[in-house]
């Protein structure tokens, strides 16, 4: 048996969230997802939460459990290792109601740093060549599911709500690393100030929390190093 | 009520690419019950199809031809041919969007082998080609004019006079009601693999937009047609690409044997899905399963692990979480899932919603990607042929929206439509009654995993039909507990089971009346293909509770059917 004490708040009615716990068993080969549904079809069917793909890829049911971000389909109850697992919604967003937030913020933020390929030059007719090594160099960035387990996890973003954060910056890197990309000088310069790159403390706990295994901090390092590159040459 | 003149519906690639594509020259909205980054066109995982023979020569007429003997002679091959030809061109515009796409060592895309595929066409990023279709094709949505109502839920679509005015919707955070008046809809929602137990597909999939096109009175085509993918994760159903098999993978039953070569010698584990899953569920029935159970094996090891973490890093995280399996080390249990929904809302090969058998199309309306029947991949598709499909008609049908939209003018939206949505959920509000809608869509997914999956014949069929129906009626006597407007996923889920049991019933009607086995539609009880009889589209109209059946000739061009064997 697993005792599953999850955060309850439905704004609408409730004066303030509270935890309430629900007991469930047996649960080998259970993940928090597979919890979450047996309760809301078994136990409660006001539990709210937000899901879709149940394999890691969609970014829809990312959570707080035992104080760690993580996704709740790719997590096996088993592997948190505890009897008792506390569940609760992101930090750092306005809960919409019991684990599904608000995630307008988190977007404002993607969409403010033109999370797009920009640019200027005529495509050719074919492809664009671009070798494999600098594919590589964006591989990780690129596979972003945009979930915010990183955002939400990170302490500059809950004490500072300009900063982009790390899932915002990531994407910068990720068109910055892309060759193809024509707005290099633009994009570092948007990101070379106290809301960007020079606001993160390197804590890594986005690195840490990533579900895709990206290493988050390690992309805003190499951003970092590009800006300095170029600002040491009056570029940015 | 809000007002547009083009309404999306649905905001994975198909409608995206629509979106992207209609709002230069209209004022575009996107409805999606899902934040569009969500769906599951992200899941997708093998490739896109294209012949830029990249890897070795190639040519649409092998491309083409290849698909037509992929969908068993079903596809209309009108459709086909423009499919095919205009692949090359769509890629290289999605890789000037930005898609990640892996490269060969001279930085062309690069390309790898597909069940069915003769030639190594499917353009990839490792194993996350939808995923970065998806990301990519929503970031360039981002700095054009499109309003997107995320979480919210289309209970209607509006056609009056054989002309399309809107939609109703639900906003899910807050349980408000609203009219979407438009000039045009562009139904984009993606496939009904959820009315199944073991599929590949997200919670999402309840194919919500064949029941906007059913309450209209519009017909569905060629519903019996669902395809089984044959690598899906042993008990979740979760999607192993392909490509794992393109690269060079084998599948194994008890004794180790690769059975493929007793089922398909010449192409082995690259037959097209449907003959596959037809193997392994045949080696399964005969005990040759692994320990006798519903599963057989894919083996990778023998790529090693620089090339699966290379090429297939997802297909082993799946592996790794969610069976406790490192394919470098061990392999992978598998059996087949529901995967892929061939059948849809008619459309022509504009993408514009037809009412009838005879290609009457409905003003304003139209429909693409895997919602939608246009039919290019008649009885089974082949792998990579999907997000081909989903980027290229969710562009045509926004192309011929555009068109309409030149001459077209809002019409009024007939105010019962939205009447008799909101009385449809002010019901599901107060439900007290005994039955469950989770277990009702329990029992409808077992139900269609055994008596209408891989194999079927009449008395299953029947039986299906007959539970379908008593779930149908006892949906009637659910109970909803939680009375809340905000954000509440109670109402939705029991919606979604709603039109889950609607189209259901057309799968198995379908089902049932088609006396023949082609491509993933296969009677033990008919086991041969019937052209005499059967190569004919099926056209399902549902009035007023009861079910008619019509036909529609299927478009043959180039390739007269032939014996179908791999």
């Amino acid at each position: 048996m697993v005792v599953l004490r999850i955060l309850r708040y439905n704004p609408a009615k409730d004066e303030r969230p509270t935890f309430r716990n629900y007991e469930i068993g047996p649960t080998a080969g259970m993940t928090i997802l597979d919890a979450l549904i047996h309760i809301k079809e078994n136990m409660d069917p006001s539990l709210t939460f937000r899901r879709s793909c149940r394999s890691a890829i969609c970014g829809s049911c990312a959570l707080t459990a035992n104080g760690k971000n993580l996704l709740a389909c790719n997590t096996q109850l088993s592997a948190l290792k505890k009897k008792r697992i506390v569940l609760e919604p992101l930090p750092g967003f306005q809960i919409l109601r019991d684990l599904a937030v608000d995630w307008e913020p988190f977007f404002d933020k993607y969409r403010a740093i033109k999370p797009y390929l920009i640019t200027k030059s005529a495509p050719p007719a074919k492809e664009r060549i671009q070798s494999p090594d600098i594919r590589k160099r964006y591989d990780d960035a690129a596979k972003c599911i945009m979930c915010s387990a990183c955002t939400s996890s990170c302490p500059v973003m809950w004490t500072d709500d300009s900063y982009l954060g790390p899932a915002a910056l990531t994407k910068v890197w990720r068109f910055v690393a892309d060759d193809r990309d024509e707005a290099t000088e633009e994009r570092l310069s948007m990101v070379s100030n106290e809301k960007g790159v020079w606001r993160c403390h390197t804590i890594f706990r986005c690195s840490e929390s990533c579900p895709k295994d990206i290493d988050t901090a390690g992309c805003l390092e190499f951003l970092r190093k590009k800006v300095v590159w170029y600002s040491l040459r009056g570029r940015v | 009520m809000k007002k547009h003149d083009v309404i999306v519906v649905g905001g994975g690639l198909a409608g995206l690419r629509a979106a992207w594509k209609v709002s230069d020259f209209a004022d575009t909205a996107v409805v999606s019950k899902i934040h569009p980054l969500r769906s599951h066109t992200g899941a997708a995982q093998g490739g896109i199809a294209a012949s830029l023979g990249n890897a070795t020569p190639d040519s649409w007429e092998e491309h083409m031809f290849d698909t037509v003997k992929g969908s068993d002679y079903l596809g209309d091959q009108d459709v086909i041919e423009v499919l095919v030809k205009e692949a090359p061109q769509t890629i290289y515009e999605l890789e000037h969007l930005g898609v990640a796409f892996s490269r060969t060592e001279e930085g062309k895309i690069a390309q790898r082998a597909f069940g069915g595929h003769t030639k190594p066409r499917a353009c990839y990023a490792a194993d996350w080609t939808g995923h970065t279709l998806l990301h990519t094709v929503y970031e360039q949505c981002v700095p054009k004019k499109i309003k997107f109502y995320d979480e919210w839920f289309a209970l209607s679509v509006a056609v009056q006079d054989g002309v399309c005015r809107g939609i109703v919707a639900l906003e899910i955070p807050t349980g408000r009601i609203e009219i979407f008046h438009s000039k045009s809809v562009i139904i984009t929602t993606g496939g009904y693999g959820r009315a199944f137990k073991i599929t590949s597909n997200a919670l999402a999939n309840t194919g919500d937009g064949l029941n906007l096109a059913l309450g209209a009175g519009l017909p569905l085509e060629d519903m019996e047609f669902v395809q089984f993918h044959p690598t899906g994760l042993y008990r979740h159903g979760i999607l192993l690409t392909e490509g794992a098999r393109g690269e060079g993978g084998y599948l194994i039953n008890r004794t180790g044997e690769r059975f493929m070569k007793r089922y398909a010698p010449e192409k082995m584990e690259l037959a097209p899905r449907d003959v596959i899953s037809r193997a392994e569920q045949t080696e399964m029935d005969e005990g040759k399963g692994i320990d006798g159970k519903d599963f057989v094996y894919l083996d990778l090891r023998h790529l090693g692990a620089a090339k699966i973490l290379e090429a297939l890093p997802q297909t082993r995280d799946l592996a790794m979480s969610f069976a406790g399996v490192d394919p470098i080390k061990n392999p992978i249990p598998i059996q087949p899932t529901a995967h892929y929904s061939m059948g849809g809302i008619p459309t022509t090969i504009a993408g514009q919603v037809i009412m009838d058998e005879k290609n009457t199309p409905v003003a304003g309306l139209y429909a693409a990607g895997e919602c939608a029947c246009v039919s290019m991949h008649g009885a089974n598709r082949l792998g990579t042929n999907s997000l081909l499909d989903a980027a290229m008609f969710g562009k045509r049908a926004a192309e011929s929206a555009i068109e309409y939209l030149k001459g077209a003018e809002h019409q009024p939206f007939p105010e019962e439509v939205c009447e008799s949505a909101k009385e449809k959920v002010r019901r599901l509000r107060v439900a007290n009654g005994p039955e469950s809608a989770p277990k009702l869509r329990h029992e409808l997914q077992e139900t269609m995993t055994q008596k209408c999956g891989i194999f079927r014949d009449e008395e299953r069929l029947d039986e299906c039909l007959a539970k379908i129906r008593e779930l149908q009626d006892r949906f009637q006597r659910i109970g909803i507990g939680d009375r809340s407007l905000t954000f509440n996923t109670e109402i939705i889920e029991a919606l979604e089971t709603q039109n889950l049991l609607e189209f259901s019933e057309i799968i198995v009607y379908g089902a049932i009346a088609r006396r023949e086995s082609r491509g993933a539609h296969w009677r033990v009880d008919y086991p041969k293909r019937d052209d005499q009889n059967w190569l004919k589209h099926t056209m399902a109209f549902k009035k007023e509770g009861k079910i008619e059946l019509r036909y529609k000739d299927v478009t043959i061009t180039k390739f007269p059917p032939k014996e179908r064997g791999y």
